[in-house]
């Protein structure tokens, strides 16, 4: 009998061979496996220490089936600076450079570099895989994490902090298009990573991504722990095209119907968040009615 | 045998870079075809299992297959089953 | 047919990259470098060079997109200064670990703390280890000749250059230089061919993690360890010497000028007193050996032009006659000595060569080095029968230790 169709219309095709060393239950594989599935062949990706070269596999073995440059931690977006002035260059100009690195290499230390290269328009796409910490080195804090969340390294008082709103400062860059994703809406993931494929200048795609061994959840939970986070209000999914803000999937929806839940909802079900106090779950909540409610005046203008 | 010519480290794809990952479970998924609706149905329906999967390992045909070679057990599929048609099965019972 | 424009050392250097041809140029500015970043971005914006120029926010960045143009295939070139190579510091290391032909230009300039934006060469010494060689330039006319001679060395050996000049001394000084004829340099460069793979065209993941072990591939192939990809680095740069000669041997037949392959001597055939250094300071002490000379002492001069791979072949039978030698160094490795004296004694350890050796620290931080001090230097050499090792210690030039 014939394989039947792929209901969702999307590429078939599969760019990350099975028997790789991600964890069961990895977000980030998820959300790799549709993000390649959009890009297609004609890419280079670019990527520092982090779970995902853990995902790349080790010498002289690779499950990726596309090109891929590792990288040190810090120079992600300026690696891809160099791909993309090389390749044009060579007049390759054709070939999508794709800087991947997760919420350390984005947030903290890879912050400098990914601000030049899209300070200069560089034509490139930036990914920011956010599993809100430094997972791969065993499940440090990084600035990404939520407050309220134990960690390695805030092992007994929690996150202090709000999770940093890197994607403001992305939007402060004034670049040519920004849109948030969860692997848990991977139809709209792949949707954002085909458009941005066709843009030019610098784009910038985040991606909530759940972390089992981080978060403290059975794996089995992944895609309900981020749809909970999109339901919640904690992860929002939109995009903005020329300084034009939009809502997308099911925070459209939840948009239009107001029914958001509390991120108690949220919270209960991950064990990173057992010894948050009731004074943090309030901020968190606080922090999150206020994004919203910026998001919404953005969307009706 | 062959020498490595390379002078910088260049890997090649290939599956099981990391080893048969089927070794990693503890329990693996278990489909009831009575329930799976592209089964019930006999055409193409639902499919969330192979959607959801992070490894790739659940093929689209029907019945519905698993690489069991490959399949960590995370049990992703079996979470997000609308019928809940799939198990997970504790590998030391048979 | 001579060219000759009167230019500073920076001048010269971005002539150098030019007429190599280069397709990616990456730099952040930094005193005393910046005219030679400067000078660039005017060729590349009048379309002199067509290149790319990514003006980046910091060096590491700087030498980020050098490492990753280079990887797709592109002739790239980038300098830098004192803090600003350290800024930089890891990407070295990643620059020669994955085996790519980076040239760059290191303006040497003392490192802080404290600030000094003067001359020494603290910085590139302090990157000895990284894997990359070393070229030292005593004058501007070698700046332009060894950049173009570094990419023709660092695209056969597939290690990086760095090619070195003092700061201010050489930048900012204007000298006769005779800017090589542009077709001839396209005769004396080949295009680059990268060993590395990074297309859609054949997909491969490059860098990854090695383990500690070797490991079979799909093909049956027992591909390296760690280990064995850096011996393969060591052993490229082992072989370089070879390639640093021909280079240079093949440079003064088209170009007419031979500026020593791994070291340069003067008047150094009968000396009995040799001095020795990196750079400029070793053509100031020429004009010392000849003082010297005038008064009845054989005194010559053992310019080290390459300074990493390290001439051990070479310096052991250029100093093999030598009774005494004074090493004037612009660096020190602190807690022990200069470095270059260390290396060389490491060379002559059983090379029969049993000369005294002084180590004199000079000119840290852009203090004057003058030819009457090295004169007096030599003159102060440690005599052939006082050889109380435990006494050896760098001395201080013209400097207040009390």
């Amino acid at each position: 009998m014939n394989t039947p169709e792929n209901l969702f219309k999307i590429n078939a095709k599969e760019y990350i061979l099975p028997g790789n060393r991600a964890c069961q239950g990895c977000g980030l594989t998820l959300a790799y496996r549709y993000a390649l599935k959009a890009l297609r062949e004609n890419t280079i990706v670019t990527l520092p220490a982090s779970c995902l070269c853990v995902l790349h596999g080790l010498y002289p073995l690779t499950p990726v089936t596309v090109p891929a440059l590792n990288c040190t931690f810090a120079s992600t977006a300026a690696s891809a600076s160099g791909l993309v002035a090389g390749l044009n260059a060579l007049n390759r100009s054709d070939i999508t450079v794709v800087a991947i690195a997760g919420d350390g290499g984005t947030f903290d230390m890879g912050i400098q570099a990914l601000s030049g290269a899209a300070e200069r328009g560089t034509d490139f796409i930036y990914v920011c895989y956010d599993n809100e910490g430094y997972m791969n080195t065993g499940t440090q804090r990084s600035s990404a994490t939520p407050i309220g969340a134990l960690t390695t390294t805030t092992p007994v008082m929690t996150k202090q902090q709000q999770k940093k709103d890197l994607i403001k400062i992305m939007e402060a860059h004034d670049i040519a298009y920004l849109a948030t994703t969860s692997p848990s809406y991977p139809i709209d993931l792949y949707d954002k990573f085909v458009k941005a494929k066709k843009i030019k200048g610098t784009r910038y795609i985040h991606i909530h991504t759940p972390c089992p061994p981080g978060w403290v959840y059975s794996p089995r939970d992944t895609v309900k722990i981020g749809r909970l986070a999109v339901e919640t209000g904690l992860a929002v999914l939109f995009e903005v095209e020329n300084g034009r803000f939009r809502f997308t999937g099911r925070s459209k929806t939840i948009a239009e119907k107001g029914n958001r839940l509390p991120v108690i909802n949220y919270v209960e079900k991950q064990g990173r968040f057992k010894k948050m106090s009731i004074e943090q779950l309030k901020q968190m909540q606080s922090w999150v009615d206020t994004k919203w409610s910026e998001y919404m005046q953005r969307a009706e203008r | 045998m062959k020498r490595d010519e390379n002078i910088a480290a260049m890997c090649d794809p290939a599956p099981g870079e990391g080893g048969k990952t089927g070794d990693w479970r503890s329990a693996r998924p278990v489909i009831d075809e009575s329930k799976c609706i592209p089964c019930v149905k006999k055409k193409s329906a639902c499919f969330l299992c192979w959607l959801y999967c992070p490894e790739g390992v659940v093929k689209t045909t029907i019945p519905v297959e698993i690489d069991l070679t490959y399949c960590k057990g995370c049990g992703i599929c079996a979470e997000e089953c609308p019928p809940k048609a799939i198990s997970m099965v504790r590998e030391d019972k048979s | 047919m001579s060219n000759v424009s009167i230019i500073t050392g920076n001048h010269a250097a971005a002539l150098g990259a030019k007429l190599s041809g280069v397709q990616v140029v990456a730099a952040y500015p930094i005193t005393p470098q910046s005219q030679l970043a400067e000078m660039l971005s005017q060729f590349v914006e009048s379309g002199e060079l067509k290149a790319e120029y990514v003006r980046v926010e910091g060096e590491h960045s700087a030498m980020t997109v050098c490492i990753s143009a280079s990887t797709v295939g592109a002739r790239v070139f980038t300098a830098t200064s004192a803090n600003g190579l350290l800024y930089m510091h890891e990407q070295l290391h990643w620059a020669a670990g994955s085996r790519l032909p980076v040239v760059m230009c290191c303006v040497n300039r003392g490192v802080g703390a404290p600030w000094s934006i003067f001359n020494d060469q603290q910085d590139s010494f302090s990157q000895r280890d990284t894997g990359w060689m070393q070229i030292y330039c005593r004058n501007n006319q070698e700046i332009v000749d060894t950049v173009i001679q570094a990419y023709r060395i660092a695209e056969e050996v597939y290690a990086p250059v760095m090619v070195c000049y003092d700061g201010f001394v050489l930048s900012h000084t204007m000298m006769p230089v005779d800017v090589p004829d542009a077709e001839d340099v396209k005769k004396y460069l080949p295009p680059y061919r990268p060993h590395t793979i990074l297309s859609p065209d054949n997909p491969k993941t490059i860098n990854s993690v090695l383990f500690p072990h070797r490991r079979e591939n799909t093909e049956g192939v027992l591909c390296d360890g760690f280990m064995e990809m850096r011996y393969k680095l060591q052993a490229a740069l082992e072989r370089a010497p070879e390639t640093i000669k021909r280079a240079n041997s093949e440079f003064a037949a088209i170009f007419g000028r031979d500026h020593g392959g791994m070291l340069w001597e003067y008047k150094a055939d009968d000396a009995e007193f040799v001095i020795t250094g990196l750079g400029s300071v070793a053509s100031e002490a020429t004009v010392a050996a000849d003082t010297l000379r005038d008064e009845g002492i054989k005194a010559g001069v053992i310019g080290i032009r390459v300074y990493r791979p390290f001439p051990r072949e070479e310096t052991i039978k250029a100093f093999s006659k030598a009774k005494h030698i004074t090493v004037l160094e612009k660096s020190l490795s602190y807690g022990y000595e200069g470095g270059l004296c260390s290396d060389l004694k490491a060379a002559f350890y059983g090379a029969g060569i049993n000369a005294t050796i002084d180590n004199y620290i000079v000119g840290l931080g852009g203090r004057d080095v003058k030819a009457r001090e090295i004169v007096d230097a030599v003159k102060s050499s440690t005599s052939a029968t006082d050889r109380d090792v435990l006494k050896i210690k760098p001395k201080w030039l013209n400097c207040f230790t009390g």
